[in-house]
């Protein structure tokens, strides 16, 4: 008896992160579709496509590589900076110890593909409402919200990679990386640090271009990350 | 003109198990350990410091038109950035660029 209403418990948490997590899919189903596009566009058959969003799910690093690739990037420096870019999953990885940590290692495993900004963002949001739930519920409600976007992101890459070569050239769709990379950050530009960060990485990139293998964008990456976090310290010294 | 296919899959493959590490690092292998305050810091700004700088170049001269500026990008650029600050929506962000682009090279081409 006491098993069937856990069992029931933990189904109907699956189903409420499923649905907390679904608001995104309209985010991800165009971004999937973009990155098809971009992808076909760039000259990655379908099977390295698929592959690429399968692997390595997640977006931004995506669309960074694609870029780089067709910017003839030395392979190095394509997969060091596209790694920059996801560098903020370890911050996620981090926060969720304290609530799976004690998860079996498949389960932590299985955990740790699905870590993409919407399914860390919407589950760390709940668990901080709910810190005593049982660790089942916690992971159903985590898995809940992957399995509603996940599919979604695979589904609409493969769309875009389907459309993506029978879309004539006069549609400058080279231009669908820059505009999905502006509207990825336009909103965070609302907060002060960050708004350094943008000003210092454009202002380094335009003025250090003439570096070999695109070294410049790693040189800008971390001048803007050390604006920011000075920008950030220095508003709290001024508040106190 | 396309890269060619070995290249691809070592970036596939490379940054799909590099990614995973990333993701794997904390909740898998160093546990409860909190990350030092000074890291967490500049993490917060890592999307914010990467992708401005890859981006402007890719704005201001575009490989389509074998770098040279040309207002129909430059203007989409600009509507992206202002709707996607002004409205925190990133559709409508996107919606407003690709709207731009068009209108832009429409009102070009018929010039």
């Amino acid at each position: 008896m006491e098993f069937s209403t856990t069992m029931s418990n933990t189904h109907r948490t699956f189903w409420r992160g499923f649905l907390d997590c679904s608001p995104f899919i309209l985010v991800v189903a165009p971004f999937g579709l973009l990155f098809g596009v971009a992808a076909a566009e760039t000259g990655l058959d379908l099977i390295q496509t698929m592959s690429m969003t399968i692997l390595v799910i997640a977006g931004a690093a995506q669309f960074t590589a694609l870029a780089l690739i067709d910017d003839h990037t030395p392979t190095f420096i394509v997969i060091l900076v596209s790694l920059v870019v996801n560098l903020r999953m370890a911050m996620y990885s981090a926060a969720l110890v304290p609530h799976l940590g004690k998860a079996p290692l498949k389960t932590r495993m299985l955990a740790s593909y699905f870590m993409v900004d919407q399914t860390f963002a919407v589950s760390i949001r709940q668990y901080e409402h709910t810190p005593q739930w049982p660790i089942k519920e916690k992971l159903a409600y985590y898995f809940g919200a992957a399995t509603s976007i996940c599919p979604f992101w695979y589904g609409f890459s493969l769309l875009g990679a389907l459309i993506g070569k029978a879309i004539p050239e006069s549609y400058a769709l080279d231009f669908a990386i820059p505009i999905c990379f502006i509207s990825l950050v336009a909103p965070m530009l609302r907060s002060l640090p960050h708004l350094a960060a943008a000003l210092v990485s454009i202002t380094m990139a335009l003025l250090l271009a003439w570096m070999p293998y695109n070294l410049w964008l790693l040189v800008a990456a971390v001048a803007a990350m050390m604006a920011g976090a000075r920008t950030e310290l220095w508003l709290k010294e001024r508040q106190t | 003109m396309s890269p060619d296919s070995g290249t691809i899959w070592i970036v596939i493959i490379g940054l799909g198990i590099g990614t995973y590490l990333i993701r794997f690092s904390f909740l898998g292998l160093i546990g409860g350990r909190p990350l030092p305050e000074w890291l967490l810091h500049h993490l917060r700004y890592v999307a914010v410091g990467v992708l401005p700088a890859l981006i402007t170049p890719l704005v201001i001269w575009p490989h389509a038109t074998g770098g040279q500026p040309e207002p129909s990008r430059l203007l989409a650029a600009l509507a992206v950035l202002v709707v996607g600050v002004w409205s925190n929506n990133v559709i409508g962000a996107i919606a407003a660029g690709m709207a731009t682009l068009y209108g832009v090279q429409f009102i070009i081409g018929s010039m």
